[in-house]
């Protein structure tokens, strides 16, 4: 299992909605349809007002994002409670948000679908960094390094959570440890 | 325990349970609609297999109603879905939007957006559908998949909203497994005064509490203040629960509540066994706060979330484009009559769009009168442009072609729930939260207003 990734950083603010994350009017696209899983990862964060993020985090035309982790502040995912959001990051090729605390059904999603590892650190690392940094997320030591300053934040473990994004999430999860019946 | 505590350990099958404590819980119903229900059929076929049956028929209600009334051909298609789903599985309670069961649902833009295109069953907003067709009952635990689900906490009941995995898990077993949360208390005293509503009082506490002061938490409201608010009014507090990260509201059970779920349950046919929660004596609070209803004064949630409190009459500097009344939250039949009031004999001066949650609402104001003239009358003669097509329309925003919308960015006043950015359209777009009141009183002003400026 994959537990150190390395790429360059998105950041965003405090309360990042799903809204934001995936706009409403692509809430249209059914995520267990292949094809439609694809396409919500062309929206992802398409709803971040154009005048604070002049950056897009994924580029026009494309449906993967070039940054692997992304880094919100407070609240990060709160509002409506559409899977379609952390879906939409995974499907864009994200694996991580680090934020300082995130939404209770933002945070069970990204565990659910196995789409996300949700990182809470205790230090405001969306005032430390900025879009394009290139960062080691380090899941087993659980903290984040920066390579341009070699300075480590530590994020607080993911506990109980981390194997079953580890398995892929709720369900392959519960049938490992035997808590559902194998697949029909 | 605290309520939700007990409501818990009920569906856990134990006698205690303790914050923080992860238990497997056995819901009463789940409910999902046609944003997220595809997506949890989806889940439910993938990992229970293309042969599989829901856990309890009876326990699943599917209510289309967010994008209902656009042409957007994967809407129409995803209630579609919906109605396949239901004739598989021979669910009851389906609220479709046509009448045929074999039929298709297309739109039809050509005859405009205000007049009535539905059938007979289908039942609008789903979190004020489900009380009204008999679905929340005292005690019970309700899963939804929409994050709103937390309204029918008013009716004493655990209820909160979960994702398409969680569901779709639901959906095959009919448990989950929850993390038992700590629990705030609001303590309600005195009576609200002239002009103030129940949204000013969650307005209220989430500006006391934050936006995520209630993160992983439930939010009890009781106290003696609480006799003196409909069980609308109640809803619209619960409603809100999440705007403050809560993972539930909930109140306690009284006579209102007993004469709403006893009357709903048996127009409907539905269940009408249930066993309401009483606090008990010592209940373990995480933190205590107490609401005096009589000091509130309308408030306002300022862009860009619902926790920018501010009071109604400091923002009447603030210039309005647009106003809107309606949703789960805002859109019930007290909300329009609240509206209607401060609007009686005037016009407004900004497009205003009303939007009621459920054609039982629509009926209700089309029925209502005051005078020689209905409420839906009066609404229409002050200018305010009132469809039929009861729905979630603009309050998030929807396809380009949803009643309602802000395609441009405008500045909206809005007695819905929500307004980070672009919630209700374009992402340059300001709403501003507010009371049915206060979204009359600033219409008719085009500025935001204090509605006790116009009521007499
Ligand atoms: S009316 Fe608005 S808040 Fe209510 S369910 Fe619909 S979209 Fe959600």
């Amino acid at each position: 299992m994959q537990s150190v990734f390395t790429g360059p950083v998105f950041v965003v603010g405090d309360n990042i909605d799903t809204d934001q994350i995936i706009p409403a009017q692509y809430l249209t696209l059914v995520p267990t349809i292949p094809d439609e899983y694809e396409k919500l990862g062309g929206y992802a964060m398409a709803g971040l007002p154009d005048s604070l993020y002049p950056i897009r985090f994924v580029a026009e035309g494309k449906l993967d994002s070039e940054y692997p982790i992304v880094v919100g502040g407070r609240n990060f995912g709160c509002g409506s409670s559409r899977e379609h959001a952390p879906i939409a990051l995974g499907s864009a090729n994200a694996r991580i948000v680090v934020a300082e605390s995130f939404a209770r059904i933002f945070f069970r999603n990204s565990v659910a679908t196995g789409e996300l590892y949700p990182c809470e650190c205790l230090d405001r690392l969306c005032e430390i960094l900025k879009t394009g940094e290139v960062v080691t997320v380090d899941l087993d030591a659980c903290n984040v390094s920066v390579r341009a300053t070699g300075k480590v934040y530590r994020f607080k473990s993911l506990g109980e959570v981390r194997p079953v994004v580890d398995a892929g999430g709720l369900f392959n999860y519960a049938r490992k440890n035997k808590m559902i019946a194998a697949q029909a | 325990m605290t309520l939700t505590e007990k409501i818990l350990a009920r569906a856990a099958g134990k006698s205690g349970v303790q914050a923080g404590e992860n238990v497997w819980v056995n819901a009463d119903i789940l409910m999902t609609h046609d944003v997220c229900g595809p997506g949890t059929i989806g889940v439910f076929k993938r990992e229970f297999g293309p042969q599989a049956r829901v856990w309890d028929p009876d326990k699943v209600v599917i209510i289309p109603d967010h994008y209902i009334f656009t042409a957007d051909s994967k809407s129409n298609r995803n209630v579609d879905i919906l109605r396949d789903f239901v004739r598989e599985q021979s669910l009851p309670y389906f609220y479709d939007v046509i009448d045929k069961p074999s039929g298709r649902w297309v739109f039809d833009s050509s005859k405009g957006m205000l007049k009535r295109q539905y059938g007979s069953n289908y039942a609008g907003v789903c979190h004020t559908a489900l009380p009204q067709k008999g679905h929340t009952r005292p005690g019970e635990i309700l899963f939804g998949t929409d994050s709103h689900t937390c309204m029918a906490g008013a009716f004493n009941e655990f209820a909160t909203g979960i994702g398409n995995t969680d569901a779709g898990f639901v959906m095959g077993t009919g448990k989950l497994l929850l993390k038992v949360p700590e629990t705030m208390h609001f303590h309600l005293e005195g009576k609200l005064q002239k002009g103030v509503m129940a949204k000013d009082v969650i307005l209220h506490c989430i500006g006391e509490i934050g936006f995520d002061g209630a993160t992983y938490r439930a939010m009890q409201f009781d106290g003696p203040g609480v006799a003196g608010l409909s069980m609308d009014d109640r809803m619209t507090i619960a409603n809100m629960a999440i705007e403050a990260g809560g993972k539930n509201g909930i109140f306690e059970f009284d006579a209102q509540t007993q004469a709403f779920v006893d009357h709903r349950c048996k127009l409907n046919g539905t269940k009408s066994a249930y066993e309401p929660v009483e606090p008990d004596k010592s209940q373990k609070f995480v933190c205590e706060l107490v609401v005096d209803l009589t000091k509130l004064e309308p408030t306002v949630a300022c862009h860009p979330d619902p926790g920018r409190r501010a009071l109604a009459k400091a923002l009447g500097h603030i210039k309005l484009d647009r106003a809107y009344i309606g949703s789960c939250t805002g859109g019930k039949t007290g909300d329009f009559l609240d509206f209607a009031r401060v609007l009686l004999g005037k016009r407004v001066v900004i497009d205003t769009f009303g939007v009621p949650a459920t054609p039982e609402i629509v009926h209700d104001l089309q029925t209502a009168r005051w005078g020689d003239k209905t409420v839906w009358e009066i609404l229409v003669d002050a200018g305010v442009q009132m469809t039929e097509n009861a729905s979630c329309a603009a309050c998030l925003g929807g396809p380009v072609d949803t009643f309602g919308r802000m395609n441009t960015p405008l500045k909206c006043i809005s007695a819905t729930n929500r307004n980070f950015p672009g919630r209700m359209g374009h992402k340059e777009s300001q709403v501003f939260l507010a009371s049915p009141a206060t979204v009359a009183a600033s219409a008719l002003t085009g500025r935001i207003t204090d509605p006790r400026e116009l009521l007499s």
